[in-house]
């Protein structure tokens, strides 16, 4: 139980430790809290910021990687999440299955008890397993433990609002049943707790179902190995999140540079930065990334003794991919804070700093650097959703993330074969579809509260 | 005018090469030209004699960015670099690894690229003006909030989902077209009404909403108020003044992708089998042919930075209030 600490992960608690620090550093500064509270005041982006967390966390999960057994195979580098759902990790078919199925997708030749042999479709190993019949009693045992999972998750909600409710109430002096009603139907004050609260009752009713009913049958079938695609698309959460946010961050200092000391000092060091953002924006995106990722596969098969581990080579790959598409994306970062620098620099307060004498790394550090930063965070927040449907896409030329890793992309890429199949194999597209969906929705309305919040041109205290 | 033009074609031929130092760094120094010549030779065949002889064939078998051996303006002039780059200057895309002309190939894809990005540019953006001028119409009401609701859900929608789904529906359930394929004349019209269709509804989200803003904008401003004073009905504010006003912006984002649409959509072509430069690139990616690859970056900004000519260009056209300087 060694933990290993991959490069990808490494950048994503380093990102969690940024994002923990600038929250501790907002809570005590008025200015910083004002727009996050604007964010907070709206029903949609409290909504999505707890779905958004739900994805998060699932991300992290499987981002604390360790060895399981001390040994040398890649195979032995597992994360924590593999653990949680070793259940869904380990109960591999022999090929194609459709969700809650019981039986293989596909007709074998069969030893019948009674010594004959026939065609038909084998059993699965552990879908529906533990059904003598399952064609009669499966509908039945399906509501069971739907309702039984629904049934854990409100119990689990009871044993935490219902305190939560009763010592509020005893302080503010307010029965249990009205606070429950402030809680998740009439707001009080000015945060959206009720759209908090609602959605997340409704994710833990879905989680806990759909736990409850992956515990018996594959809730999306399995694969042309017989992997459960359950388990896949909530493996592919992890990429799918990096590829969004570590791409804008790993150029993020770059760009904060280049675009504050092109706007600030102007002149010939502006000519380079514009001559250089212009240049990389005019190449093709699609065709740098795939020239990138072609070196790099050349690259790798040539020097394949550095990469001993599976995980490792597929981890690197996903770093160089978020980097290459960071340089594809940075420039328009770049022009932007160029743009907000020019302004900034022409405002009283840094001409009285200039007055004054203050050097002008210290004025840049001071009074420009901070006063870009909404720009930032809009750019990233605008730029995640569309990193994630890029990998999708990506992923279908061949330029996308290691083929053996779990993403949607390899999983729609792999589906299109399945679906010129005759029957057709749907599942592992519908819940690639599925997973993405939610999160790119997600991400896109809430990148829309935060702009809204953070936009200074759109005017504050609506809403 | 002229002379704004001039200087900034002037201004390109820096960044043309810029472009070229970077792809060429990128496919060379990681990839030599020995690995090249092993990977297309293949395992078997690979001498010393062998690697040298398709160096020879292909061009490759010079320095790359300087040749020491060399002093004076040969220095620099008598690399793969050099060589390569004086090409492409000159509109000659040389052979490719496979030993076609790049250049014939690329007229000849050409054609079936445009046959499908020009009408889905065109019939697109007929579609996102008339819906998002509706939407602004009925603004504030629940068609304007379910307009943009819908429109961000097909935001979030992959583009990949949209091309499956529609040759899952239109071509294999329903029959109506072709899955896949090309044809010359015509007869090629089937082929393009699937890739199309899908063109303009997988930009209609991101398309209205954006329309939308800009015509929101344009309400709000001064002169909108005054047509409104002096008595002018809502579509006549609407139709007169925001529309006209409002299709500036959307004109000059249509001008800088006007040049790129020879590059063919890399998805739509290769999903539907058609023979554009889209496919092209694809097929030269998955080949591994680097000098397919380095023509169409090469292509492609240029192409880009005649987009961005027009675009300053068609500000002074459509806008009266802009000059160039």
């Amino acid at each position: 139980m060694t933990p290993v600490i991959l490069s990808t992960d490494a950048l994503l608690f380093l990102l969690l430790a940024g994002v923990a620090a600038f929250v501790w550093h907002a809570r005590r500064h008025e200015h910083l809290r004002r727009p996050w509270r604007h964010v907070a005041r709206s029903n949609i982006g409290m909504a999505t910021a707890v779905i958004l967390l739900a994805y998060v966390s699932l991300g992290v999960l499987d981002s604390m990687h360790f060895e399981s057994r001390g040994g040398m195979a890649s195979d032995d580098i597992i994360s924590l999440f593999d653990v949680v759902a070793s259940d869904l990790r380990e109960r591999q078919e022999k090929t194609y299955s459709a969700p809650f199925s019981a039986w293989l997708y596909t007709k074998e030749t069969l030893e019948l008890p009674d010594g004959r042999v026939a065609r038909g479709y084998p059993r699965l190993k552990w879908g529906g397993a533990s059904l003598d019949d399952p064609l009669a009693e499966r509908a039945a045992d399906i509501a069971r433990r739907a309702l039984l999972g629904l049934l854990q998750a409100l119990a689990l909600s009871a044993v935490v609002y219902l305190p939560l409710a009763w010592s509020r109430g005893r302080r503010q002096r307010v029965a249990v049943p009205a606070m429950l009603r402030g809680f998740f139907i009439e707001r009080r004050g000015e945060t959206a707790w009720p759209a908090f609260n609602i959605t997340l009752v409704a994710l833990l009713l879905c989680g806990f179902v759909m736990a409850s009913l992956a515990g018996e049958y594959h809730l999306f079938g399995t694969d042309k190995v017989g992997e459960d695609v359950f388990y896949q698309a909530l493996k592919s959460i992890r990429t799918g999140l990096l590829i969004g946010t570590l791409t804008t961050l790993v150029m993020l200092p770059a760009a904060l540079f280049l675009g504050i000391l092109a706007g600030y000092f102007r002149g010939w060091v502006d000519d380079l930065v514009q001559y250089l953002y212009t240049t990389l924006s005019s190449i093709p995106g699609v065709l740098l990334i795939a020239a990138a990722i072609l070196m790099l596969q050349v690259y790798m098969s040539e020097h394949a003794e550095e990469f001993n581990s599976l995980v490792q080579r597929a981890d690197l790959r996903l770093l160089f991919l978020c980097v290459i598409l960071g340089i594809t994306s940075w420039t328009t970062l770049c022009r932007l804070l160029r743009g907000e620098t020019l302004k900034l620099r022409e405002l009283e307060y840094v001409q009285a700093a200039q007055a004054f004498g203050v050097r002008g790394l210290t004025i840049i550090s001071r009074h420009i650097l901070p006063n870009t930063m909404h720009i930032v965070l809009i750019s990233i927040v605008l730029d995640f959703s569309g990193l994630v449907l890029a990998e999708a896409v990506l992923a279908y030329v061949n330029i996308g993330v290691d083929p053996t890793m779990n993403s949607w992309g390899n999983m729609i890429n792999s589906a299109r074969l399945e679906l010129a199949r005759e029957p057709i194999v749907w599942w592992s597209l519908a819940a690639a579809f599925v997973f993405m969906f939610v999160l790119v929705l997600a991400a896109n309305l809430f990148a829309d509260v935060v702009r809204d919040a953070f936009d200074p041109r759109l005017g504050r205290g609506r809403g | 005018m002229m002379a704004y033009i001039i200087r900034r074609v002037l201004y390109a031929i820096p960044i043309l090469i810029g472009v070229n130092i970077i792809t060429f760094v990128l496919f060379f120094v990681v990839n030599s030209p020995d690995d090249m010549a092993r990977l297309h030779l293949g395992v078997k065949r690979v001498t010393p004699e062998a690697i040298q002889s398709w160096k020879r064939e292909h061009g490759y078998d010079k320095p790359l960015l300087y040749n020491a051996g060399r002093s004076g303006v040969a220095f620099l002039t008598d690399t793969i670099f050099f060589q390569n780059s004086v090409k492409l200057f000159s509109g000659d895309f040389g052979l490719s690894d496979s030993g076609r002309d790049i250049g014939y190939d690329i007229s000849q894809r050409m054609w079936p690229s445009l046959a499908i990005a020009v009408p889905t540019l065109l019939v697109g953006l007929a579609i996102n003006i008339t819906l998002s001028l509706m939407l602004a119409l009925f603004r504030a009401t629940y068609l304007d909030f379910w307009g943009v609701v819908t429109a961000v859900v097909m935001m979030s929608i992959s583009s990949l989902f949209y091309i499956i789904g529609g040759q899952f529906l239109l071509g294999k359930l329903l029959h109506l077209v072709p899955i896949s394929g090309y044809d010359t004349g015509w007869s090629a019209l089937k082929f393009l009404v699937l890739p199309v269709i899908i063109g303009v509804i997988g930009g209609i989200g991101s398309g209205v909403r954006w329309y939308r803003t800009l015509f929101l904008e344009e309400i709000g401003k001064d002169y909108v108020r005054t047509a409104r004073a002096k008595g002018l009905g809502e579509l006549r504010v609407m139709f007169g003044h925001v529309l006209r006003n409002a299709l500036i912006p959307i004109l000059t984002g249509v001008v800088v992708v006007l040049p790129l649409l020879f590059m063919g959509s890399l998805l739509i072509e290769s999903f539907f089998g058609i023979p554009g430069l889209g496919s092209y690139t694809i097929d030269a990616i998955n080949r591994q042919d680097f000098a397919i690859v380095r023509s169409m970056v090469f292509l492609g900004s240029v192409l880009y930075i005649l987009g961005l000519i027009l675009t300053d260009i068609s500000y002074t056209l459509v806008d009266p209030r802009v000059r160039l300087s």
